[in-house]
């Protein structure tokens, strides 16, 4: 933090202001004047909340994502297909047991195990040749992409929410000063709050896994050089499965919590492919913490679009991954 | 940094001038089988009916010329691009934009070889911009970008009315009629997709065997000796990009004067990955691979649905069998179809060469 304020001083200062300016619009309340120039507090409010919350399931989905290319330098372009499927089963499950906790677990071992699969059968014949492996992961996810419509029809699913998280909370933000001087509150659906907490979580629980325990520094030592690392006696393989296993489950989590607050359908897969892909290359390849800067990033960048610039959002997306690839080819917090 | 100084080098490097006119050459001029293809396409329209003509043929021939764009980046340049498509679609969009069709609160109404002009300029503008982003980074990389770029613009025309009308994209795009001509009906039609889509593909040839095409072949198996040696790796790549660019262009010409409408349809991530598909399966070193891949991937298209049903199974799983087929040819061959024959003839001449080895004929 203090390195990169001494090395970069014109970029904190602006990263500071941005923030102090940021905090000021989410806490005070907004003068006659800007709510006449932009709209209303309470529009801005849930956009940025919307924003952050799709956010949280970018990373969820881009996590995965970026742990698979970090150390297996495969560009798993299937990655969609797993959180389409890890939704349908969600659906199934919660369908059938009316359990919306169950449902996440069974479509994370599910989801998990079709990733071990992929891996044992398919990746590892093809170890090295990185274009040869993201051919297959396009070609596995036509055809799975395809058995899907062919099980799951054409139509939308919702997933339903549970009773403890229907219904909006009152949060401690202003959005309006009433003209009988009482503040009116924001009020946010719980379960997206929930589902952010969520994702915060199992990021931070990520980065715990990956910083302090053994396992995690041996996937750290295999992203930087995975030749080596099985040359001292690592059972490089078991930890690629692993890998895989946690990135794909993870996809498919995020699956079940899409399903809940969106909605599936073909097609979805190929939506969130693209979002994990702009998240890695916006936040840096095989990064977490860029993915989880990436997500927030678009998440922002989509909802706050669609609301202020409704038929450009597209483009705001667009455009800032075309200015990170101009200023950081590498992504915003890769280290390379 | 310019060509022709990259040219000098080249020269002055080849190993021998016997090689050096091996290369030069046409090598199509002594294939029988290639004069044999060349005449049958000549005379298509007194054998095939307009369905086979246009659906199969003239259908095959364009989404192989956007495919050959494709391939002419992924084999001679190793930048496997997926918004070849995207840059066919932009084409078909521009000329519709400028041209006349039913929206005309959209279409600004110029005759078509004003439209034709101006909708390749843009395109090739708009592939060369997508190229110098994308040969920022090297490699898989490259796939994740373009794919991007692809999804972006897809997404866009379904958002933007403005230009791109939205999801229902402009309609009834008038096709060129000059001549006392009307450059649409079959015949017509299928020899000016024919004329360019020949013309491509010797450019293609062509350009490969030019020291242009020999650098950036250079470029693509060792960047860092080509850096060492002078040549600008970057200018190449974009250049590359340049003229993938208006090869997809004119194709996408071709695609809405074929359909006479464009929609986000046909510029979805789907239809983009069909281009990669068809390149693949066909082969990618070599410029003929992306038409025989588009042959089998129009031939499947048509008439997967008849046979599914026929032997009993569901017709839509037309998606499946395309996967599958992929899957397959990138299991078992690098190199696609065109491979496959090759190591067929390989082995069929190490028998001839055996003694008692079965004969062939």
């Amino acid at each position: 933090m203090t390195r990169f304020v001494e090395r970069h001083p014109a970029w904190a200062l602006i990263i500071i202001i941005a923030v102090a300016v940021a905090l000021w619009l989410i806490f005070a309340v907004w003068p006659p004047g800007l709510e006449e120039a932009v709209g209303r507090k309470r529009v801005f409010l849930n956009a940025l909340f919307n924003g952050i919350t799709l956010g949280g399931l970018y990373f969820l989905v881009a996590s995965g994502f970026t742990l698979i290319f970090g150390l297996m330098r495969n560009v798993n372009l299937a990655h969609g297909s797993l959180y389409l499927f890890g939704g349908y089963v969600g659906y199934a499950i919660s369908a059938s047991t009316g359990s919306w906790i169950l449902s996440f677990i069974v479509a994370f071992i599910l989801t998990a195990l079709v990733g071990v699969l992929l891996q044992v059968l398919v990746f590892r014949r093809m170890e090295g040749q990185d274009l040869r492996q993201t051919m297959v992961t396009i070609g596995l996810s036509i055809v799975f992409a395809d058995l899907m419509l062919w099980a799951c029809g054409g139509d939308f699913y919702q997933i339903q929410t549970p009773n403890w998280l229907i219904g909006p909370i009152e949060l401690p933000l202003i959005t309006a000063v009433k003209s009988s001087g009482e503040p009116v509150y924001l009020r946010y659906p719980l379960v997206r709050l929930v589902i952010f907490l969520a994702s915060v979580i199992i990021g931070i629980a990520m980065w715990l896994a990956l910083n302090r325990t053994r396992i995690g520094m041996i996937i750290r030592a295999g992203v930087d050089d995975r030749d080596i690392l099985a040359a001292t006696g690592v059972r490089i393989q078991i930890v690629f499965v692993l890998v895989f296993a946690l990135g794909a489950g993870l996809a498919g989590i995020a699956g079940v919590v899409g399903g809940t607050f969106q909605s599936l359908s073909p097609g979805e897969d190929i939506r969130f492919l693209l979002a994990s892909l702009v998240v890695v290359i916006v936040g840096g390849m095989g990064s977490i913490p860029g993915a989880a800067l990436g997500a927030l990033i678009i998440g922002l960048a989509e909802q706050l679009g669609s609301v202020y610039i409704p038929t450009y959002a597209i483009v705001v997306t667009f455009l800032i991954m075309v200015l990170v690839l101009a200023l950081r080819p590498q992504g915003l917090l890769a280290r390379r | 940094m310019s060509v022709t100084h990259d040219a000098r080098i080249q020269v002055r490097s080849a190993a021998s001038t016997a090689q050096r006119q091996a290369a030069r050459g046409w090598p199509d001029i002594n294939n029988p089988a290639a004069w044999i293809v060349g005449a049958i396409l000549l005379i298509m329209p007194l054998i095939a009916n307009g369905f086979f003509l246009i659906e199969i043929f003239a259908t095959t021939l364009i989404l192989g010329t956007i495919a050959l764009s494709l391939m002419f980046l992924a084999g001679y340049g190793g930048m496997v691009s997926l918004m070849q498509l995207t840059i066919a679609g932009f084409a078909a969009y521009m000329v519709a934009v400028f041209g006349v069709s039913a929206n005309t609160n959209i279409s600004l109404g110029w005759p078509w070889w004003l439209a034709v002009p101006m909708a390749l300029m843009l395109a090739t503008i708009f592939g060369t911009l997508g190229g110098a982003l994308a040969v920022r980074t090297e490699g898989i990389y490259t796939i994740m970008i373009t794919l991007a770029i692809g999804a972006a613009f897809y997404y866009f025309t379904n958002q933007n009315w403005a230009i791109f009308n939205g999801h229902t994209g402009i309609n009834t795009v008038s096709t060129p009629h000059f001549w006392g001509v009307d450059w649409r009906w079959d015949i017509p039609f299928y020899y000016v997709v024919l004329a360019v889509a020949a013309l491509c593909y010797f450019a293609v040839d062509y350009i490969s065997r030019a020291p242009f095409g020999l650098a950036l072949q250079g470029v693509r198996d060792n960047p860092r000796r080509m850096a060492a040696l002078g040549f600008n790796v970057n200018a190449h790549r974009i250049a590359a990009y340049a003229v993938a660019s208006f090869i997809a262009g004119l194709a996408g010409v071709l695609q809405v004067w074929n359909y006479r409408q464009i929609s986000p349809g046909s510029v979805s991530v789907g239809a983009c990955i069909d281009v990669l598909i068809i390149a693949v399966v066909g082969g990618i070193t070599r410029p003929i691979g992306p038409y025989i891949g588009a042959l089998v991937f129009v031939l499947l298209r048509t008439f997967a649905l008849d046979f599914l049903v026929r032997i009993g199974l569901d017709g839509n799983r037309f998606r499946l069998l395309i996967g599958l087929g992929f899957l397959a040819i990138v299991f078992w061959s690098s190199d696609g179809v065109i491979g496959l024959w090759q190591r067929w003839r390989q082995s069929q001449g190490r028998q001839a060469d055996r003694p008692g080895g079965g004969h062939h004929g």
